[in-house]
C-alpha cells in the first residue's frame, strides 16, 4: 500500500566556502505529514530549495525521484508544473491586490486572451471553501490577518492541483487559533490524499500532527522518526538537533560580575501591524556590569522585537513596561533618548539597517557619537580619522584605510565596523543582536573576544543569538524566550543545549509565567 | 594573452599612483574646461570668451546656482523638490510688494513701500515660510516629496499669479537691481585713483584675495591631513591641481575686471558655495543628511532625528528659492508671473550633472556648481553659435542622459 512519492538520495550542496548539505537522503511516502527538525542554519531551507528548483538541477550532486521519474528542474515553475509547491515563511502575496487575484497570479483563467473575472471569481470561492475561510475573494489581502493570508497561500498552491505541498514554518506568524486551523486543514488534505512536508521549531505541533519526522544537522540527516502511535520522544529530537561538539571555538572566560546595570521590567510589545498580536509579552530581564547575558531564541520568537523596542521604541506598538539603567529609569521614547540613557543595540542585519554601505569607514563608526567630534559647531574629520584608525588596529578591522567604503569590507569586517559604532558611544549596556550572523568562523572568534573584552572593561552585555552553542560558548547567564515569553532562565553551571532548547520550544499553554 | 595582462598591470599601476585622486568629481570639472576651450574656438570671434560674455555667463546661472545648491542637499537626503520654480516666482512677486508699491486695487493700500534691505529680509522669511509648509508634509505627515512639491509647484505658481494680479511689478530700486544686475565698484573708481583705466582694480583685488584664501585653505587641509598621518595627494599633483585652479580662477577674474567688474551675484554664490561646503562637509546637519540618503534605516538607528533633519531641509532650500527669485527679479527689474518657468529642471540636472545619486547619500554642492556651470556654458555657447532652441533641447537633454550614464558605468566598474 505504501508508496514513496518522493525520494531523495545523496544530495549534496556546495556554497562557496560552505558545505550545506552532505549527502542528504530523505523519503517521503505518498500521503503522509513529513516533518522536518533541525536549528537554524541546519540545511532545512537549502534542501527545500534543491527540491522546488530554486536551485535548479546540476548545481547540486544527487537524484531526486518524483513519482517514480527522476527531476530535472531548471526553475520553480517545473516543479509548481509537477505539483510541488512550496509556501515560504515569509509570504509571497501582493498586498494590495485581491484574494482571487492573488491566487490566479501568473496562472489566470482567461477566455479569448482577457482574463475572465466572473469565472476567477467563481473558482477563487470554491477555493477558500476548501481552506476553510470565509472571505470575499475581492478582499485586497492586505485587509486580512497573516493566518487568513497563509490560507490564502495554500488556496494558491491547491489551485496548482499540488501533489506535495511544503511549508516552510508555517505557524511562525500565527496566533494559536489560527495555528490550530491550520494543522486541521492540513490534516483533512491527508485524509483526502495529499503529501506535505513542513519544517518547524515548535515541537508540539510536529508531536500533533507528522508521520515521520527527519532531523538535519549541520547539512546532515541525523535520523528519521517514526511518529505514528509512539508517544513524542521530544529529548530524542532535541539532542539529534543540537548534540554536536563543542570544542575550542571560544575564547576562556573568567567573569567579574558587578552590580545591576540594566534591567526592563513587564516589557510586553504589539506587532505594528496587527495590535491585537502580542510580540513579546510581559518580560523581564536584568545584566549586570561585567556580565555576558544571552537571549535565545529561534527566529520569531520575539528576540530582535524585545531588543529593538527598548531601543527607543524603533518596533512595535503599544509598548507598556519599565527600563532601568543603572537603578535609574530610562527614557526609551526614540532612539536618541534611549542612547543618552546608555543604551546601545546594534542590528541583526547590519546592511539593512545598520551601516551606510556607501560611505567609508570613519564616518560610519562616528555616526551616532558625532557630536563627540564637534569644536566651535564643526565634524573635525581629523579626529575622525585617528578615532576611527584606533579601531582600526584595536578590532582588526582588514581594510586598506579609515576612508575605505564600508560596502567593500567582508561581513565580519563590517560587523566590526559595526561593533566600533556602537562602542565609541560608550554604552552602560550593549545589545548586540545576532553579531556572528553571515560571518566565517575565524572572524567570529575575533568578534567573541571583543565581547569578552567589552566584559571585561565593565560594560553589561545582552546578546541575541540563534546558534545555541555560541551562547553557552560566550554568556555568563542565558534567558530562553519563546512566543514572546521568557520561558526560563539559565546559570552557567546548569548550561545544557538540551535544556535550552526545551525552554525555546516551549508553547505559550505549558508556561504560566 | 600577454598583451592584456600589461594593460591591466598598467592599469592598476596608474591605479596605484592615482590613489586618493577623486577621479569622477575632476572628469566633470574637466569636462567643464573642455567645453570653455571647445566655444571658445567655434564661436563666431572668440566671443564666449570675451570679458562681457564672461560676466553675461555668471548673472545668467546665478539664480539656477543658487537653486542647485539646495536641490543637492534635497536630492542627498533621497528627496527631490519640483516646486523652486514656483517658488522663486512667488517669492519675486513678493520681493516686488514689498519693496515697489503696494498694489493699491488688492487692498495692499496700506503697505508703504519697504526698504530695498528690508525686502529682501522679508521675502527671504516668506520663503522660509514655504519650506515649512513643504517641510511639515514630507517630515511629518509622510507625503513623498515629490508628490508635496508637485502640488506646491501649482500651489505656488497660483499664488504668485494672484500676489501679481496678472501685472508686472516693478521696476525695483537701484540696490535692489545690484543684487541681480550690479558690480562692486562699477566705476572703478579705485582704478582711476591708482591710474589703472583698462582694469577694475576692485575686480582684481578681490580675485588675488579670493586665489589666496583658497591657496590657503588647500594647504591648511593637507596640513591637517599629514599631522593625522592621512593618506594626501601626491604632492606632484597637488600643486599641480592648484596651479591649475589658482590661473583659473585668476583669468576669469581678470575677464571679469576688463569688464565692469566683479557681478554682486558672484560675490552672493561664491559666499553661499563656501557656506554650504562647510555645512555639506562639516556640520553634523550635513553628516545626517548624508546619512540619512545613505542608509534611512541605519540613520534611524544611529539615534538621528530624521524628521527634523528633512523638515529644515525643506525651510533651507524655500529660503534658497527665496534668493533665487530675489535675484531673478533684479535681474528683470520687474517680479513677472512667468519668472522662474521650468527653473526646478535646470536646478536637478545640474545636481545630476554634477554627480549626485538618484537613490540619494551622494553628492556635493561644488559638483553641482560645476554641473550647473556645464548647462550654462553649453547654453550661452549654443546662442552664440545661433544653435536654435529645438537643437539647444535636444542636446541639453543628452548631456544629462549621458552624464549620468557615465556616472552608473563608472561605478559598475569599481565594483
Amino acid at each position: 500500500m505504501t508508496e514513496n512519492i518522493l525520494e531523495m538520495r545523496s544530495i549534496t550542496k556546495t556554497f562557496p566556502g560552505v558545505k550545506a548539505l552532505v549527502d542528504v537522503s530523505l523519503t517521503v511516502e505518498r500521503g503522509e505529514i513529513h516533518a522536518i527538525c533541525g536549528e537554524n542554519g541546519a540545511g532545512k531551507s537549502t534542501l527545500m530549495k534543491v527540491l522546488s528548483g530554486i536551485y535548479p538541477h546540476g548545481t547540486y550532486d544527487g537524484e531526486i525521484i518524483f513519482e517514480g521519474q527522476e527531476l530535472n528542474l531548471k526553475n520553480i515553475r517545473d516543479s509548481e508544473h509537477l505539483g510541488i509547491v512550496i509556501i515560504h515563511q515569509e509570504l509571497a502575496l501582493s498586498p494590495h491586490l485581491s484574494i482571487a487575484e492573488n491566487i490566479f497570479l501568473n496562472n489566470e483563467i482567461k477566455s479569448k486572451g482577457l482574463i475572465d473575472w466572473n469565472k476567477t471569481n467563481l473558482e477563487a470561492q470554491k477555493l477558500l471553501a476548501k481552506v476553510g475561510l470565509s472571505e470575499d475573494p475581492n478582499t485586497p489581502v492586505n485587509r486580512i490577518g497573516v493566518g487568513k493570508q497563509q490560507l490564502v497561500e495554500i488556496a494558491k498552491a491547491v489551485s496548482k492541483k499540488v501533489k506535495l505541498l511544503i511549508l516552510d514554518e508555517p505557524t511562525a506568524a500565527l496566533n494559536d487559533a489560527d495555528s490550530e486551523h491550520l494543522l486541521d486543514l492540513l490534516r483533512q488534505f491527508k485524509s483526502q490524499g495529499m503529501t506535505c512536508i513542513i519544517i518547524s521549531h515548535k515541537l508540539n505541533e510536529i508531536a500533533a500532527i507528522a508521520d515521520k519526522t527527519t532531523i538535519i544537522r549541520d547539512g546532515h540527516v541525523i535520523e528519521t522518526l517514526q511518529m505514528q502511535g509512539v508517544a513524542l520522544d521530544q529529548e530524542r529530537i532535541i539532542k539529534g538537533m543540537v548534540g554536536r561538539e563543542m570544542n575550542n571555538r571560544y575564547p576562556a572566560r573568567d567573569p567579574k560580575v558587578g552590580a545591576e546595570v540594566f534591567r526592563i521590567e513587564d516589557w510586553t510589545v504589539h506587532h505594528p501591524d496587527d495590535i491585537s498580536r502580542v510580540v513579546v509579552d510581559r518580560a523581564n530581564l536584568h545584566v549586570n556590569a561585567g556580565e555576558i547575558v544571552g537571549l535565545a531564541g529561534i527566529m520569531g520568537a520575539g528576540r530582535t522585537e524585545l531588543a529593538r523596542s527598548v531601543f527607543g521604541h524603533s518596533w512595535g506598538a503599544k509598548i507598556s513596561g519599565n527600563v532601568f539603567v543603572n537603578g535609574k529609569p530610562a527614557n526609551v521614547k526614540n532612539v536618541r533618548s534611549a542612547i543618552d540613557s546608555g543604551i546601545a543595540y546594534s542590528t541583526e542585519d547590519r546592511k539593512r539597517f545598520g551601516l551606510n554601505l556607501i560611505d567609508d569607514i570613519k564616518r560610519n563608526i562616528s555616526l551616532a557619537s558625532l557630536e563627540k567630534f564637534v569644536k566651535r559647531g564643526l565634524v573635525n574629520d581629523n579626529e575622525e580619522y585617528k578615532v576611527a584608525s584606533e579601531y582600526r588596529d584595536s578590532m582588526n578591522i582588514k581594510a586598506p584605510s579609515p576612508n575605505s567604503i564600508v560596502g567593500k569590507l567582508s561581513g565580519g569586517n563590517q560587523q566590526k565596523v559595526v561593533l566600533s559604532q556602537w562602542i565609541n558611544v560608550n554604552p552602560e549596556i550593549l545589545i548586540l543582536d545576532e553579531p556572528t550572523r553571515g560571518i566565517d568562523v575565524g572572524a567570529k572568534y575575533e568578534i567573541y573576544t571583543i565581547i569578552q573584552r567589552l566584559a571585561s572593561e565593565g560594560k553589561a552585555v545582552l546578546v541575541i543569538s540563534s546558534e545555541l552553542p555560541e551562547l553557552i560558548g560566550i554568556c555568563d547567564r542565558i534567558y530562553a524566550i519563546a512566543e514572546g515569553v521568557i520561558t526560563g532562565e539559565v546559570a552557567r553551571k546548569d548550561f545544557s543545549p538540551e535544556l535550552l532548547m526545551q525552554y525555546m520550544t516551549k508553547a505559550k499553554e505549558d508556561s504560566n509565567v | 594573452m600577454s598583451k592584456l595582462k600589461d594593460t591591466f598591470g598598467s592599469e592598476g599601476k596608474l591605479r596605484q599612483r592615482l590613489d586618493g585622486v577623486d577621479l569622477r568629481q575632476n572628469a566633470i570639472f574637466i569636462a567643464l574646461v573642455a567645453l570653455v576651450a571647445f566655444f571658445s574656438i567655434t564661436t563666431p570671434n572668440h566671443a564666449s570668451i570675451t570679458p562681457d560674455n564672461w560676466s553675461n555667463l555668471v548673472v545668467q546661472n546665478g539664480y539656477i546656482l543658487v537653486l542647485a545648491i539646495g536641490m543637492v542637499m534635497i536630492i542627498i537626503a533621497g528627496h527631490i523638490d519640483l516646486s523652486v520654480g514656483s517658488v522663486a516666482c512667488f517669492i519675486g512677486a513678493v520681493a516686488g510688494i514689498l519693496a515697489v508699491r503696494p498694489l493699491e486695487q488688492s487692498g495692499w493700500g496700506w503697505l508703504p513701500a519697504l526698504p530695498w534691505w528690508a525686502a529682501i529680509l522679508g521675502a527671504v522669511l516668506v520663503g522660509g515660510l514655504v519650506g515649512m509648509w513643504q517641510g511639515f508634509w514630507v517630515a511629518y505627515i509622510g507625503i513623498p516629496a515629490f508628490i508635496v512639491t508637485l502640488a506646491g509647484m501649482l500651489l505656488f505658481r497660483g499664488l504668485a499669479l494672484m500676489t501679481l494680479q496678472n501685472t508686472n511689478i516693478g521696476p525695483f530700486p537701484d540696490n535692489y537691481r545690484a543684487i541681480g544686475n550690479g558690480f562692486v565698484d562699477k566705476e572703478n573708481t579705485l582704478g582711476t585713483s591708482l591710474g589703472i583705466e583698462n582694469y577694475n582694480a576692485t575686480a582684481l583685488v578681490i580675485t588675488a584675495v579670493g586665489i589666496l584664501a583658497l591657496l590657503l585653505q588647500s594647504f591648511a587641509t593637507r596640513r591637517g591631513r599629514i599631522k593625522y598621518r592621512q593618506a594626501v595627494e601626491p604632492r606632484t599633483w597637488f600643486f599641480v591641481k592648484n596651479a591649475i585652479l589658482a590661473v583659473m580662477v585668476g583669468y576669469v577674474g581678470v575677464q571679469l575686471s576688463r569688464a565692469n567688474g566683479i557681478p554682486w551675484t558672484l560675490v552672493l554664490l561664491t559666499f553661499l558655495i563656501v557656506v554650504y561646503t562647510v555645512i555639506m562637509k562639516k556640520t553634523t546637519f550635513g553628516r545626517h543628511i548624508y546619512a540619512i540618503g545613505g542608509n534611512l534605516h541605519a540613520a534611524v538607528l544611529s539615534g538621528i532625528n530624521v524628521r527634523r533633519v528633512n523638515f529644515w531641509l525643506f525651510v533651507n532650500m524655500g529660503g534658497l528659492a527665496a534668493l533665487s527669485g530675489i535675484l531673478i527679479s533684479a535681474r528683470m527689474n520687474s517680479a513677472v508671473p512667468k519668472a522662474g518657468d521650468g527653473f526646478e529642471l535646470d536646478a536637478i540636472s545640474s545636481v545630476f550633472i554634477g554627480g549626485a545619486a538618484v537613490q540619494g547619500g551622494v553628492g556635493t554642492v561644488t559638483g553641482s556648481i560645476v554641473g550647473g556651470m556645464i548647462q550654462g556654458v553649453l547654453g550661452n555657447g549654443m546662442n552664440l553659435n545661433s544653435v536654435g532652441s529645438d537643437f539647444q533641447m535636444t542636446i541639453k537633454g543628452l548631456v544629462l542622459l549621458l552624464a549620468v550614464a557615465f556616472d552608473v558605468w563608472s561605478k559598475r566598474r569599481t565594483k
